[in-house]
């Protein structure tokens, strides 16, 4: 069925018919809509807590999620921050719960306007972290996150631009619930990996120095694997769903990276989440051709998909590559880039350059994207878009 | 004969001799029975019980962080509620043994330190309380931050010294310990009870108590800590009642509102300094003129807890 609606109010309807059973959350702008929705929702299917604050919202998904439910959470920016130590816990705990992200900057100075600074700060916790580029990826990947989650036992951070996409209007495809119960059946975990007085179990017992590395090698090599579920279910989700690809210059799209523009490009853009969709509107498919301009999405941040990355990059051959952060690791450089330029350490033969855009909400326009390609040669190796 | 051990906190933990902690929560939780699900809070009790892979605990027991467990708590309830197997609000409970399958009841506890229940935790056990969840809360009150190596609580007594409410250039702790018990009855708590180590079979009873009432219940229990209090490990039993019998800890019981029975001291009630001298954290009060003004203003506050909660 077609819609045409508010972000917020698609996402809400996807969470729904994915039949979480335990909800949680405190409002933040943008998150508000989410979980107003949600909260609104006249059904018996899930549990709805109030929490007083995001410490104890995420807290409660981790207590249900380690009962063996399905859950589900939603936040933005400060709200996110203080949730990072339960976070970190969530994560080392195995548990799969899914939560969105209304990307929001971060204090002070306060400002409630989109940028990604929020969920690039709590990159490390263990969580995979996907971004959305329109409500249509953002429905899907809400679907999809709770396949990988509960296949590989890790929390899914699905990530939406707030206001840009939470708070627009677009026509989206609401999936069939019938489809969806076959794509993401009843959750059952493991006997013995949940709280269950048949099955006594311990969680979150303290490790020493002897037996806390071997566990946390293990939640990083599951990260690593998780590359593989995360296309698998990417793959499966689209064959189910009949989702073609949109543009004609699509050349890889696996659910890690997505990439439309030409062989041999003079100058590749690399992003995360809605501005890609400024840039390619900027540069359509005639233009992309015309220009030799590349567009990659960078679709998970964690996992990295720096093979996949790197490997793509040799195939198709970049002269330059322009790293859009819209958040910054103050002090040293925007984080996207800095992964990237690692993914490239020793595979050279490119020029990269860093643009922090769109900090605090400011407005990236045709013009910005423009100009970095036109005056790509002049510009330094790193600077703010003003 | 071969010892069979049936409690559900098992022996070959790593608490001190004499923790006052880990005998209460044992008796706690072999009342709660095994049909329990405890969500533990980071402290001394978490720490001794659950070196990976080891784990004292015959319930399924879960730790997530030291200021969360009150959260954690109405996550597995509301889990289990949507399994339809446990543990339902006074109403849906009334509804429920009405029907013909009667649910499952899974009981779901709290066990936390003073830290956690007084200071940093506190801002979820209020959500907890508010929330009117079916939950018991077991207060473990060491009153300090023993885990950490004894530094101050809000739980702290008046006068105590800890690491960080010296004793050296100051008369110990200057502030009030926090009133948690009325702190709970302001927020409508079903039961609330406190008692001492000094008295299992009360504790027993008061877990017992706890499970016939519906929504929040909250029982805070006096532990003595052999190293951070500074005593001799037998004494944990008799200082717990000591602290009752001088006026010091008042023992009671509030019913849905009402301070409804309180554990009668002596006749003839030991004074305070009896509690007070066998523990190294007040020992300096004995030293100082000011010191022992001190110890006069604690026991002006246990004759005070004496009338106000008529414990004679
Ligand atoms: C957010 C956070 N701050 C501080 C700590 C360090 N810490 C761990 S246990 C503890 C004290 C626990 O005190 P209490 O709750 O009274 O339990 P006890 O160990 O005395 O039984 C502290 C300060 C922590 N784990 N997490
Ligand atoms: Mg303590």
């Amino acid at each position: 069925m077609i819609k045409f609606q508010e972000g917020s109010e698609t996402i809400a309807e996807t969470i729904r018919l994915c039949r979480p059973k335990v909800i949680a959350a405190y409002p933040i702008t943008p998150q508000t809509h989410i979980v107003e929705s949600l909260a609104r929702s006249n059904t018996k299917d899930f549990e709805y807590i109030l929490a007083e604050s995001e410490m104890s919202a995420a807290s409660i998904v981790l207590g249900a999620s380690a009962t063996g439910v399905r859950t589900y959470t939603a936040t933005s920016s400060q709200g996110l921050l203080l949730m990072t130590e339960v976070l970190f816990d969530i994560a080392g705990l195995r548990l799969p719960v899914v939560m969105t992200c209304a990307n929001r900057a971060v204090s002070a100075p306060i400002n409630i306007w989109n940028d990604e600074q929020d969920i690039m700060t709590i990159r490390d916790a263990g969580w995979i972290i996907l971004f959305a580029e329109s409500n249509q990826q953002a429905a899907d990947l809400h679907i999809q996150a709770y396949k990988i989650a509960e296949k590989i036992s890790l929390p899914v951070a699905v990530c939406v631009d707030g206001f840009a996409l939470t708070h627009t209007f677009e026509a989206v495809e609401l999936r069939d619930q019938k489809m969806i119960d076959k794509f993401l059946p009843k959750y059952q975990p493991k006997k013995e990996s949940f709280l269950d007085p048949e099955n006594p179990v311990t969680l979150g017992g303290l490790c020493t120095p002897a037996t806390y590395m071997p566990i946390r090698k293990n939640m990083h090599q599951d990260l690593l694997t998780s590359k593989k579920i995360i296309k698998e279910t990417f793959l499966k989700f689209n064959n189910l769903f009949s989702v073609k690809k949109i543009f004609g210059d699509c050349k890889i799209s696996d659910g890690l990276i997505e990439y439309s523009g030409p062989n041999n490009p003079e100058l590749v853009f690399i992003a995360s989440g809605s501005v890609l969709g400024t840039i390619k509107s900027t540069y359509d498919y005639n233009l992309r051709q015309k220009n030799k301009i590349g567009v990659l999405n960078i679709k998970s941040l964690r996992p990295f998909p720096d093979k996949e990355i790197i490997n793509f990059i040799s195939k198709i051959k970049p002269k330059n590559i322009a790293v859009i952060d819209r958040s910054i690791s103050l002090g040293q450089t925007g984080i996207l880039f800095s992964e990237i330029k690692t993914a490239c350490y020793g595979k050279a033969g490119v020029k990269i350059k860093n643009f922090i855009m769109g900090l605090g909400g400011k407005n990236i326009t045709p013009k910005d994207i423009q100009n970095i390609v036109i005056n790509f040669k002049s510009k330094s190796e790193f600077q703010f878009v003003l | 004969m071969q010892y069979k051990n049936t409690h559900l906190l098992s022996p070959g933990h790593r608490g001190c001799a004499g923790c006052g902690q880990l005998l209460a929560a044992r008796h706690v939780v072999d009342a709660l029975g095994k049909n329990t699900i405890v969500a533990c809070a980071t402290g001394c009790l978490e720490v001794t019980t659950t070196p990976y892979p080891e784990s004292a605990w015959r319930v399924p027991w879960i730790h997530s962080l030291f200021e969360n467990a009150p959260a954690v708590a109405t996550g597995i309830l509301s889990a289990l509620k949507a399994k339809g197997v446990a543990n339902f609000s006074s109403r849906q409970l009334e509804r429920r043994l009405k029907s013909a399958t009667p649910p499952v009841n899974t009981n779901v506890a709290v066990f936390a330190g003073d830290g956690s229940t007084f200071d940093i935790g506190f801002g979820a056990l209020s959500g907890l309380w508010t929330r009117r969840d079916n939950i018991l809360y077991v207060c473990f009150d060491n009153e300090a931050y023993m885990n950490t190596g004894n530094q101050y609580s809000g739980a702290t007594p008046y006068g105590s010294a800890t690491e960080t409410s010296s004793a050296n250039d100051s008369l110990g702790n200057d502030f009030f310990k926090k009133n948690m018990p009325k702190i709970a009855a302001a927020h409508n708590v079903s039961y609330i009870a406190t008692s001492t180590i000094g008295y299992p079979e009360d504790i027993v009873a008061k877990v017992k108590k706890s499970l016939t009432f519906c929504g929040p219940r909250y029982i805070q229990i006096l532990v003595g800590c052999v190293p951070g209090w500074g005593y001799n490990p037998e004494l944990t039993i008799e200082l717990g009642r000591l602290a009752h019998q001088s006026g010091h800890y008042p023992v009671l019981e509030i019913e849905n509102g009402k301070l409804s029975k309180v554990m009668k001291v002596p006749a003839k009630r030991p004074q305070v300094e009896e509690y007070l001298k066998p523990q190294k954290r007040f020992s300096h009060l004995f030293k100082t003129d000011c010191g022992k003004e001190k110890i006069k203003q604690m026991q002006c506050l246990a004759d005070q807890n004496v009338e106000r909660y008529g414990l004679v």
